[in-house]
């Protein structure tokens, strides 16, 4: 729930203008959703009651199970990263809010192999703490959870005095890449630690042109001039580091690398990258933004291994890019070419 | 002093205030805190099982309170009032000493949860000296009644103390100095379950 948001509370206007959703009514968005997730991949299985979304041949004796979860709302993320290769359950949230222990709770034992649980979680305070106490409960049924967290958004820069950076574009390198070490067989142990990995790797930077509306809100969760853009966005429309009056997309581009470029050198790496849609910006414009990075990566001395183009972890309908870039090893690499065959990413199968 | 009576007690005053709670929080979090709160304790009366120990009593409840309540503070209170039951053990009565272990036992589990010190500007702010005002009071030989009385007059001073802070954790934490100037909501609804404490006790006494 965002309501009573102060910086930029909204005005209270009618609803019309926003609310041109494809919904039936909004308390009923992600219930409705799951339904339709259903239907389109009998390779899930869908607890509508649960709130669950668990591969249909879990649990897995023997495999560590991957799981995450998160609020709704920025689909396919997570839901649709269930499948081989990649999560055995996913626990969705209501739009932009955490899960609850039990959801999380129920994906774990539903996906259980025996060998042991990863809880991939995205840096927000609601998702580590009820995360970290699903895990507690899991223990307390005797099953083993490790837990690896999330935050790769290079926007938040201090985080002694925030709740901490926020997990966004990350989380699919994350999991992609545990997850193909899960199937593989690899230990708990060895699973986290190439989770943890993946995650020191890998940073992110978004750009909003739009502002989003949750469906129960009615309203956009902020508000843009006609010229202005904003730098630094989170994937729940929090504030970003600044508002600048809107440019071509190789400023914004730019914008993005040099912010991830002061974090983490990307020079002589070689790296994979995400150019990440938001929910409303046309596949074709994200491609400018693809072509974008490739040419500044490749001026700045960075070599791409790998690309992804496309809207996979998105913020409803907001308009904008998110950029993320993950600096490879021979090894990653390996795992991120393994087989994955869920709704959004699947190759190799 | 019974702890079922403290659940139910604390769920008339959470209902008498979610609407102030709710209020406060909406000044520097997303607005639903009394609300949610309300829906949890509500749901941990009724939960509440007719037979057994006070410390199984709080196990339950605080097992509801994970389930039903939601947002941040749902799952750090339930799992506070279950780590307090877990601390009361199978005692059959609760008395001073037992009722220190458990409260120490909620700090506890709040803050490793919530990794939360004091001066964050959290409910830990609240909990934290009630505690400690609990413990003074009880090793000066204090009690049940003058032990929770002590806790509940601290809790609501730290809670008051929370206004000048600047938020370190959870969504208030974005806010940066603009969370400044605000009640913390959940230090406020701790100072309201410590209450609730006192006067159970004092009642009792």
């Amino acid at each position: 729930m965002v309501t009573g948001r102060t910086w930029d509370a909204p005005a209270r206007r009618g609803r019309e203008p926003h609310m041109r959703k494809l919904i039936n009514a909004p308390a009923d968005v992600v219930t409705d959703a799951l339904r339709g997730l259903a239907a389109a991949h009998p390779s899930l299985r869908v607890d509508l009651e649960g709130r669950t979304v668990v591969r249909a041949d879990a649990p897995r004796p023997g495999k560590v199970a991957l799981i995450s979860g998160g609020g709704s709302g920025h689909e396919p993320m997570q839901v649709g990263f269930v499948g081989h290769g990649m999560l055995d359950a996913a626990a969705p949230g209501e739009v932009f809010t955490s899960p609850v222990p039990d959801q999380i709770l129920a994906a774990t034992l539903a996906a259980s192999g025996g060998a042991g649980v990863l809880h991939v979680v995205a840096n927000y305070t609601g998702d580590v703490l009820n995360f970290r106490v699903a895990a507690e409960l899991a223990e307390e049924e005797g099953v083993e959870v490790a837990a690896v967290r999330v935050d790769d958004d290079v926007a938040v820069t201090d985080g002694r005095r925030t709740a901490g950076r926020r997990g966004t574009g990350g989380i699919l390198f994350v999991e992609k890449i545990a997850g193909a070490a899960a199937e593989e067989g690899a230990r708990l142990e060895r699973v986290a630690d190439v989770a943890r990995e993946v995650n020191e790797r890998t940073r992110s930077f978004g750009v909003a042109l739009s502002s989003c509306t949750v469906p129960v809100v009615g309203e956009p969760t902020f508000r843009l001039g006609e010229n202005e853009i904003e730098l630094g966005i989170g994937v729940h429309g929090e504030p970003g580091r600044e508002r600048v009056a809107k440019i071509p997309a190789a400023g914004i581009v730019d914008a993005a690398l040099t912010a991830i470029d002061a974090d983490v050198p990307l020079r002589g790496a070689e790296v994979a990258l995400l150019v990440n849609g938001m929910g409303g910006t046309p596949l074709m414009e994200q491609y400018i933004a693809c072509g974008e990075a490739a040419e500044w990566l490749a001026r700045h001395g960075a070599t791409v291994a790998r690309c992804l183009v496309g809207p996979f972890v998105t913020s409803l309908e907001m308009a904008g890019c998110m950029i993320t870039v993950c600096r490879l090893t021979p090894e990653l690499t390996r795992l991120w070419d393994a087989p994955v065959e869920t709704p959004a990413l699947r190759w190799g199968r | 002093m019974s702890i079922l009576d403290w659940v139910r007690r604390s769920a008339e005053l959470i209902a008498a205030e979610a609407e102030r709670l709710s209020r406060l929080d909406a000044a520097i979090g997303d607005g639903d805190h009394g609300h949610n709160l309300d829906r949890g304790f509500a749901a941990a009366v009724e939960a509440l099982p007719e037979h057994g120990t006070p410390g199984r009593a709080l196990v339950v409840a605080g097992r509801t309170i994970v389930s039903t309540t939601g947002g941040v503070s749902g799952p750090l209170y339930g799992m506070a009032v279950r780590r307090a039951g877990k601390e009361l053990g199978d005692a059959g009565v609760v008395d001073a000493v037992r009722l220190g272990a458990a409260l120490r036992g909620a700090l506890e589990t709040v803050q490793e949860l919530g990794e939360a010190q004091e001066g964050e500007k959290t409910m830990v702010d609240a909990l934290a000296p009630a505690v400690a005002a609990y413990e003074q009071a009880l090793a000066a030989g204090g009690d049940l009644a003058e032990c929770t009385r002590a806790a509940a007059d601290a809790a609501e001073r730290g809670a008051q103390a929370t206004v000048p802070m600047q938020a370190r954790k959870g969504r208030a934490s974005y806010l940066g100095k603009r969370s400044i100037g605000h009640l913390d909501p959940g230090a406020v609804s701790t100072a309201l379950l410590i209450r609730a404490l006192a006067d159970l006790a004092s009642e009792h006494a």
